[in-house]
């Protein structure tokens, strides 16, 4: 009896927390001189959810990254992340911020000094105290989830785009954040890399329960990521089947244009826009 | 006149940054996390493995300054007293100034070009994501080895350069060679030896810091780390001459 009230008030809870938002933008500007990049953002992001950011080139959406991560700061607006105010912390601070994030780069800013393992486990090794042995199973850990696991002792200039991308999708993992930002995680990749790319997106927000924003232009991937989901099969294996409308209701997209949000809503929402930018992007 | 106004307010701006970057590196210098390996690498990288530019530099000059020499000494009939000019002249100027220039080729550009292209491909961004700081992992270890190994390859270039002379004033001049190695025991002052093992700890700091802030400051892609490099030798070596010309009037005005 008390169990069973102790699990449900475990369930209610994870319930409760799923609608608080992890990730808040409030009014948020940027300017870089006379040039202003972000002129009112606002948006939230609950955990467990996806918020794809679309844009045009230019127009703030690798930079509303790094102001979450704190790597950049908002001239004005509040940017929470699992309720600290990041724009108010110092660097030092953002530390705490960021062992509950992770960022995956354009092209991957992978280390060029250091092999497939040790980028993997860069934050594990330098920044834990974590043991060696066992930094080093988390690390083919992680990398058998993503399915690289023969690359381990390359050096990333031994690698092809798309591996480059999963490394750095790895090593934005191995620390265990709930929450990953993804900027331009498929730019540049061939379609089927990409498809591999977005599996792995997949795989880590519905069996990892990473809650995830993702910015790109390219729609294929922003649209396939919001309309698929993945689930175990009997034999422990990932699939990845067609979303569930429940599912797919927890992926939203954010359009930017000139500094505003010029759009915001669901995969289906984004379909029946009728909005010219927003058809103009879409054809 | 807005042209100059924009330039002023650059350049303060740069100074601005570079002391912030030194103070946080000294900051960094005294509290954890130290990444004792990457200091030790860097011990390797900007000491030893510029050991050997730095024995041909200090070889030839000190030859050269031998042949140059003797030939001026002629003219006095002072000959014998080669060993204390080539001595007097490496160990209290040349030495430190010449080792800090190579040290600025091969060392200063090299950071800057290791630095700038990490920023321009973002791993300097994905270093402060993943909670590492870039100014104690990256800066403080290159700082504290060009601090502490300028010195040392300093005093190796004094002595291959006096042995550089002597080899010359032996050979070419037939000096004795007790007679070169008297006059430099005869001719040299605690001061000097003071002087010469002081300064490459300046300099050794203005090139590797110099380095490291031009680096950081890199922006505009492949060219912009192409741009950054030059920058950094020309700064630090203007800054190594300029440096060597105030500790200079400094420490005379002080021991002699």
């Amino acid at each position: 009896m008390v169990q069973t009230a102790a699990s449900t008030t475990t369930e209610l809870q994870a319930q409760r927390d799923a609608q608080e938002p992890v990730v808040t933008f409030e009014h948020v500007q940027l300017a870089f001189d006379d040039k202003v990049v972000l002129k009112d953002i606002s948006f939230s992001l609950l955990s467990g959810h996806t918020k794809i950011i679309l844009g045009a080139s230019g127009s703030g959406k690798s930079i509303t990254l790094k102001i979450i991560a704190g790597l950049l700061r908002a001239d004005a607006g509040a940017i929470t992340v699992n309720g600290q105010r990041v724009d108010q912390l110092a660097e030092r601070e953002l530390m705490s911020v960021r062992a509950d994030l992770g960022m995956i780069f354009q092209e991957g800013a992978l280390f060029d000094s250091l092999t497939v393992r040790e980028n993997v486990g860069y934050k594990l090794y330098e920044e834990t105290d974590m043991p060696i042995e066992e930094v080093d199973r988390r690390v083919e850990e992680i990398l058998g989830f993503i399915g690289i696991s023969e690359h381990i002792d390359k050096m990333p200039s031994e690698l092809s785009g798309g591996q480059r991308r999963r490394v750095a999708i790895a090593r934005a993992m191995a620390f265990r954040p709930s929450i990953l930002l993804y900027d331009e995680a498929t730019t540049g990749l061939d379609p089927i890399t990409a498809t591999t790319v977005d599996d792995e997106i997949i795989k880590l927000r519905d069996i990892e329960h990473v809650t995830s924003l993702l910015v790109t232009h390219q729609l294929r991937d922003a649209f396939y990521v919001a309309t698929h989901m993945g689930s175990r099969s009997a034999n422990g294996d990932v699939d990845i089947v067609p979303a569930t409308p429940e599912k797919e209701r927890e992926t939203e997209f954010i359009m930017l244009r000139d500094g505003l949000i010029c759009f915001e809503g669901d995969a289906d929402a984004l379909r029946r826009s009728t909005d010219p930018y927003i058809r103009t992007f879409l054809s | 006149m807005l042209f100059i106004a924009d330039r002023f307010k650059r350049t303060a701006l740069e100074v601005q940054e570079y002391v912030r970057l030194v103070a946080a590196a000294f900051r960094a210098s005294f509290s954890r996390p130290w990444y004792r390996y990457d200091i030790v690498e860097q011990f390797d990288a900007i000491g030893v493995q510029s050991l050997t530019v730095v024995l041909l530099t200090g070889f030839f000059t000190g030859a050269v300054l031998a042949l140059q020499g003797g030939l001026t000494l002629d003219q006095f009939g002072a000959r014998p007293v080669v060993g204390r000019l080539v001595s007097a002249s490496m160990i209290k100027n040349l030495g430190p100034v010449l080792t800090g220039l190579m040290l600025c080729g091969r060392v200063g550009s090299g950071i800057a070009a290791e630095l700038g292209s990490m920023v321009v491909t973002d791993q300097i961004n994905a270093l402060r994501a993943l909670g590492t700081d870039p100014i104690r992992k990256l800066v403080v270890p290159r700082i504290l080895a060009g601090i502490l190994m300028a010195p040392v390859l300093t005093v190796v270039a004094d002595f291959v350069g006096i042995v550089g002379g002597w080899i010359v004033a032996r050979f070419q001049l037939q000096v004795p060679t007790g007679l070169y190695w008297s006059s430099i025991l005869r001719g040299l002052y605690m001061q000097d030896v003071w002087m010469g093992l002081l300064k490459p700890f300046a300099l050794g700091f203005v090139i590797v810091s110099v380095a490291c802030h031009v680096g950081l400051r890199t922006t505009g892609g492949t060219q912009g780390v192409g741009k950054a490099t030059t920058k950094a030798v020309v700064i630090g070596s203007v800054g190594v001459i300029a440096m060597d010309f105030f500790l200079t009037r400094i420490m005379i005005s002080l021991w002699y």
